[in-house]
């Protein structure tokens, strides 16, 4: 692949990206013992104005990428090119005019904003550290923003504790589009809300996408928002992709037995097809990304995990059948039909009997 | 009714309460303050002590008992004692050498706030900047500070006071030096853990994500937090740096006579204790209410600060039995004063 990306649709794309953290001893003489692979060779692409969710586990590296895409940790190797430029752990200097073309939206609406300082100050923040506006327009600026995400612009002078988890959030989201950004990095913007807020941020989120022509990088663990948000899909495990593709593709024919065990376990809006449906149960937990298993990631928790997998790792391609924007990381991937659940049954392992 | 209109109603709640709004940290701490009479009590003391010491001149006019006068003849028994309060036109009575007791003691207050003030403003700034570099740089730049504050906290601070005070020669600056130097150590050490807890915030990261440098980190984002915290370490310092400052004037190694110090005066006192009861509280009084007072202003301020007592006042329920406990930081905080 050339620095310079002949595809003008992609805004980002992420080549080979690794990165560990290294373990250290206790003690005076901290040696390192071992890495933590929490992002391990990943790649993707963020298409312009549109909205990639990463959907996985806690601790499969969705936020860590993130970051890494964001430029707030130095990344061990492989390369981040945003706009056709490589932006890979670049210096602050260098990284700061970047800096107004990639914001994010934080998980925590409380944690997110200083319970020290005022709401017109939290907003202001972007214009302050790139001077972009001072004085009566800054106030402006941050009111018309209050505004657009929904909240009261006589409120400029309030301090986050006297907002709702969902205004709080609006907050966040207003500090993320004040510079008018191209990409904005979502880290699980509506774990922490309720439901029924959840659907306002998203909107809001969306309405966003459409006036200002936004790339949303969606990190979720909840399937059904990262659906609804998502044009395309990648699912990590372990830190690695073991599937992405079309949002569409993914969700209607899964091909990797995690991918399809992990859409099985959500929740279905039809209690028809939701008794209809089998679960499959996936027996362990995930294995520690300081000792990833040999092979496939995924299988020692894989109802058809084979030999091949615990020796061969599989390559991320297109299957047969599939879109060529479909790939997946699997020897054996599940086939239109294929009852995984029998499988998991099948599998001579404890605790699996808790069908419903 | 609907979520979408619960939240809808939930926005007009907070739109129709306009006594929350603008109501800073400071003026909520203030409130509470205000209810808590022991703090109230020792802040009045307090302005009152400042106040003598500022008027001190106003109080030789009255008297016309220049601070460094002796009065051999009127403000000397006999025998050459102090003269009992009230001989005289000595208020509090006279010392060993028969100069105004209570002229001396507000004059005393005079450099015993002051050295308690600059001292611990010093030592604040200092140890508010080691703490914070050192939390939020970690690494080499944490382990050097970290140990640095280390030894000064360790190090036996009355013997080497005492040998700066000899080596270089009792004075005010020496004495300020000398305390000032004692003093950060002990907020650094707190600055730092928590500018390490709060670092670790998403608005932090949320910072450096919008582009900010250390520094602007450091000093928007992460000072404001710490304000509170700093200020109570700051208001408990005070009284520490004044019994200091009294100890090195009681050793002779601090303000040098004629200059009036309460340590000085206490020094002076023990030869007469027997004969001049007056000699001896008076000024000794002075000191206790001056450290009582900063001590349970500082511990008032610490609990009007508790978000808990905030909570228990936002119900407007239970406003006598609020909790004296401490928040987990500000326990933390005293286990690092012990």
């Amino acid at each position: 692949m050339s620095t310079a990306d002949p595809d003008d649709d992609v805004l980002v794309r992420v080549d080979n990206l690794v990165k560990y953290f290294p373990v250290r001893s206790a003690g005076l003489i901290r040696r390192t013992v071992g890495q933590v692979q929490a992002v391990d060779d990943v790649s993707l692409t963020i298409p312009r104005g549109k909205t990639l969710g990463l959907v996985g586990e806690t601790g499969s590296g969705k936020s860590t990428l993130a970051r890494c895409v964001a430029g707030l940790i130095p990344v061990t190797s492989g390369r981040v090119t945003f706009n056709g430029r490589d932006i890979t752990n670049l210096s602050r200097r260098a990284m700061r005019p970047v800096r107004r073309e990639i914001q994010m939206i934080f998980q925590d609406p409380y944690s997110s904003l200083n319970p020290r300082r005022r709401v017109g100050a939290i907003i202001g923040d972007p214009f302050v550290i790139h001077k972009t506006a001072t004085g009566a327009e800054r106030k402006r600026q941050v009111q018309e923003l209050m505004e657009r995400v929904g909240l009261n612009p006589e409120h400029y002078n309030r301090f986050p504790a006297e907002f709702s988890g969902g205004q709080r959030q609006r907050i966040g989201v207003a500090r993320a589009l004040a510079l008018r950004p191209q990409l904005i990095i979502c880290d699980e913007p509506v774990s922490a809300l309720d439901v029924s807020i959840q659907a306002q941020v998203l909107n809001l989120l969306s309405d966003l996408q459409q006036d200002y022509g936004l790339s949303y990088l969606f990190i979720a663990h909840d399937l059904e928002v990262v659906r609804h948000v998502s044009d395309s899909v990648a699912v990590m495990y372990l830190g690695r992709i073991g599937e992405s593709g079309p949002e569409e593709a993914v969700y209607t024919s899964p091909r990797h037995p995690y991918t399809a065990a992990l859409l099985s376990a959500a929740p279905a809006a039809d209690p028809d097809a939701a008794a209809s449906r089998q679960r499959i149960i996936l027996t362990g937990d995930v294995p520690s990304p300081i000792d990833p298993p040999s092979g496939c990631r995924f299988h020692p928790r894989c109802p058809k995990a084979q030999p091949l997998c615990g020796e061969q790792e599989p390559p991320l391609e297109v299957k047969a059948g599939d879109v060529p924007t479909h790939l997946t990381a699997c020897h054996f991937p599940v086939q239109t039909g294929e009852n995984l659940a029998t499988a998991a049954a099948a599998t001579p392992v404890a605790g699996g009997s808790e069908f419903s | 009714m609907s979520l979408t209109g619960l939240e809808a109603a939930a926005g007009e709640v907070a739109a129709d309460a306009p006594v929350v709004e603008g109501r800073s940290q400071w003026q909520l701490t203030w409130r509470r303050l205000r209810q808590d009479k022991v703090a109230m009590a020792s802040l009045v003391v307090i302005v009152v002590i400042i106040a003598l010491a500022i008027g001190a001149p106003l109080f030789v006019a009255i008297t016309h008992h220049p601070p460094n006068v002796a009065y051999p003849n009127q403000g000397e028994t006999a025998a050459g004692n102090p003269v009992p309060p009230g001989t005289a036109g000595f208020w509090l009575g006279t010392d060993g050498t028969g100069r105004d007791l209570f002229i001396r003691i507000l004059y005393g207050a005079r450099i015993s706030l002051f050295v308690g003030f600059v001292t611990t403003a010093i030592g604040t700034l200092a140890g508010v900047a080691v703490g914070l570099i050192a939390g939020y740089f970690g690494g080499i730049v944490d382990a050097v500070l970290g140990r640095f504050t280390d030894a000064v906290l360790a190090f036996p601070y009355v013997v080497l006071a005492l040998a700066l005070a000899v080596v270089l020669g009792p004075s005010l600056p020496v004495i300020i030096g000398v305390i000032a130097f004692f003093s950060w150590a002990a907020i650094a050490r707190i600055v730092r853990g928590q500018t390490l807890s709060i670092k670790e915030k998403e608005y932090i990261e949320a910072a450096r994500s919008l582009g900010a440098g250390p520094f602007r980190i450091m000093f928007i984002d992460i000072l404001p937090n710490l304000l509170a915290p700093v200020l109570v370490l700051a208001t408990l310092y005070i009284p520490t740096a004044v019994v200091f400052e009294a100890t090195l004037s009681y050793l002779g190694l601090g303000i040098q006579p004629p200059t009036a110090s309460w340590g000085d005066i206490l020094a002076d006192a023990q030869n007469f204790y027997q004969v001049a009861w007056w000699y001896v509280v008076f000024p000794a009084a002075a000191l206790l209410i001056t450290t009582l007072a900063f001590n349970l202003l500082g511990d008032g301020i610490r609990d009007a600060m508790d978000p808990r007592t905030e909570r228990v006042l936002a119900g407007r329920r239970g406003r006598g039995q609020r909790r004296r406990r401490p928040p987990a930081d500000t326990l933390a905080m005293r286990a690092e004063e012990d």
